[in-house]
């Protein structure tokens, strides 16, 4: 009965194999590297991450990616947060179209929209900026924000905000004081798949952008194609890819499930 | 819920509509507009009618890459499935463990699509690669950078390795809804380990296990950014997915209308998927 743990075990070790041997090959030389297969790096060098921190086109990879996901971070759940609030509790003309809308553009294929957000942000003169990329990840990550706050929100029972309104509390101040509070936790967790969702994203970052904004993202794939062989180099950067999340992660395991199912879970 | 009626909620939501309007409306309405004319450059149009749409859905390319994708997206639901449940229903459900399983399982989600991709490359790389070396030294022959079944596998093992645990997830907070005391009632009648699973597990898993089906099914039928840098699409076209071949046609050959009229033909299976993901999520919040 009790040999359960043997599937989950084998499951993580099948995870965990392809990051080890990214993790690996990023302490390894190029020579080594090139030389043949082996388990270990014989000789450790942190030469890849010391090339990564010294050079600007690799370092402001990782600063643009930073800065346009902290941008949509907050304006999708800024402006998602009412929006959610009246999905929750008001019926009012067209909201359930609305909400469907909202959830056709979170399934739209970026691929579909690669080549008219290109033209788009060049007219508007953003093209090659963070706020580019930061209003082009809104097209996915507001849905998301509105599907999975109104989740949450769903949970708090209206009993109260009616008696925060008998208390004589008008909406703007109920809003700020008491409900925002009550579910900071969704919040958080909303502001972590935001900012996931927009960090995993790569075909519109890459199309918005070429010198200034470029995503760390775009940058791997460049050293990839031009530079040949700079395995060692590659597989550092995409290690320091997976450190963001693997930072927050602790912190919303009870809830990853309700944020990727869209907080219907 | 039972929700008042409010018009003057539309003020609350007029932001995030305006916001997601400016994303989505002028973006699409330039496709159309591809969609219907031809360009020799220039800004100049010709208007061809629906002559594209027809073009498209007669094209042996068309159909083949349709075809690949349906049977990428039938061939990792398939697996991801029916490892999801496995493993979701073998999760300890106590102890310290748990945060363990949920921390380490959840990681590959939350890494960068092409980071993914290039993770897997070196990892397949059949001379140098862990997987690849150790497929070659078992004495297969594997080279996914020239062998169309390998180049399948890998990317369907990558899919695998990437979106599993989304199910594994979704299911185990399904499992873990359950109250002890109906395995209890079941121990007592004696029931078998299949019946405990046909009859108490999987009805309570059911809602999540849509929800898990539709989105597996709609993130891999947009897949992009990791076959990309996995295989480029290749070798020749037979990694060549719907997305793929659709940013081959529009940015690598520049044919504006056709790529245009693929793209909202795209977007229409995409919208009925998404409706049946609606309405079964409506259907299931109000039971």
């Amino acid at each position: 009965m009790n040999k359960k743990w043997i599937v989950p075990t084998l499951y993580i070790l099948f995870l965990m194999l392809p990051i080890y041997g990214l993790l690996s090959m990023s302490f390894k030389t190029t020579n080594e590297i090139l030389g043949g297969f082996s388990f270990f790096p014989q000789q450790f060098t942190l030469a890849n991450y010391i090339k990564i921190f010294t050079d600007p086109t690799w370092y402001n990879g990782y600063i643009n990616s930073l800065i346009y996901v902290v941008m949509n971070t907050f304006i999708s759940v800024g402006v998602a947060l009412p929006a959610a609030y009246a999905f929750s509790r008001y019926r009012f003309l067209g909201d359930k179209h609305l909400f469907f809308w909202l959830l056709t553009n979170r399934m739209a294929p970026p691929a579909v929209f690669a080549l008219p957000f290109f033209q788009l942000y060049s007219a508007i003169e953003l093209f090659d900026t963070h706020l580019a990329v930061a209003l082009a990840h809104c097209l996915f990550n507001i849905p998301l924000a509105v599907w999975i706050l109104e989740g949450f929100m769903s949970g708090i029972p209206k009993e109260l905000d009616e008696t925060a309104y008998l208390d004589g509390y008008s909406f703007s101040r109920f809003f700020v004081r008491i409900f925002i509070p009550t579910i900071a936790a969704g919040i958080g967790v909303t502001m972590f798949f935001c900012f996931m969702y927009s960090w995993v994203e790569l075909l519109l970052a890459k199309t918005l952008t070429s010198v200034n904004a470029k995503p760390i993202a775009a940058t791997m794939t460049r050293t990839a194609s031009t530079s040949g062989y700079e395995l060692g180099l590659l597989a550092a950067a995409g290690s320091l890819t997976i450190i963001p999340g693997a930072f927050v992660i602790y912190f919303v395991r009870n809830y990853i499930a309700k944020g990727f199912a869209l907080g219907r879970v | 819920m039972r929700k008042t009626t409010n018009q003057k909620a539309w003020w609350l939501v007029v932001p995030v509509l305006l916001l997601v309007a400016f994303n989505a409306f002028i973006p699409l309405m330039t496709v159309v507009n591809y969609s219907l004319q031809e360009t020799f450059g220039d800004n100049v149009f010709f208007w061809e009618g629906v002559t594209w749409f027809e073009t498209v859905l007669r094209s042996d390319r068309f159909h083949a890459s349709l075809l690949r994708q349906l049977l990428f997206t039938g061939m990792i639901l398939a697996i991801e499935i029916p490892l999801g449940i496995a493993v979701a229903l073998s999760m300890p459900r106590k102890g310290p463990w748990v945060s363990v399983c949920l921390v380490l399982m959840a990681l590959p989600l939350l890494i960068p699509w092409n980071v993914v991709g290039a993770m897997w490359n070196i990892f397949a790389l059949p001379d140098i690669g862990l997987l690849g070396y150790s497929l070659n030294s078992m004495g297969f022959d594997y080279n996914f950078t020239q062998q169309p079944v390998s180049a399948w596998m890998t990317t369907v093992l990558m899919d695998v390795w990437h979106w599993t645990s989304l199910v594994v997830l979704l299911c185990y907070a399904g499992v873990c809804s359950i109250p002890d005391a109906y395995y209890q009632a079941a121990r007592i009648d004696g029931a078998s380990g299949w019946a405990v699973f046909r009859y108490i597990q999987l009805p309570k898993m059911k809602r999540v296990l849509t929800i898990a089906i539709l989105l597996r099914f709609m993130d891999s039928f947009m897949i992009y950014t990791e076959p990309f840098v996995l295989t480029g699409g290749g070798p020749g076209n037979t990694t060549t997915f719907l997305s793929i071949d659709l940013v081959k046609i529009a940015l690598g050959q520049f044919d504006l209308g056709p790529a245009a009229a693929m793209s909202l033909i795209y977007f229409l299976v995409v919208l009925l998927i998404c409706w049946v993901f609606y309405t079964v999520m409506m259907r299931n919040e109000e039971q």
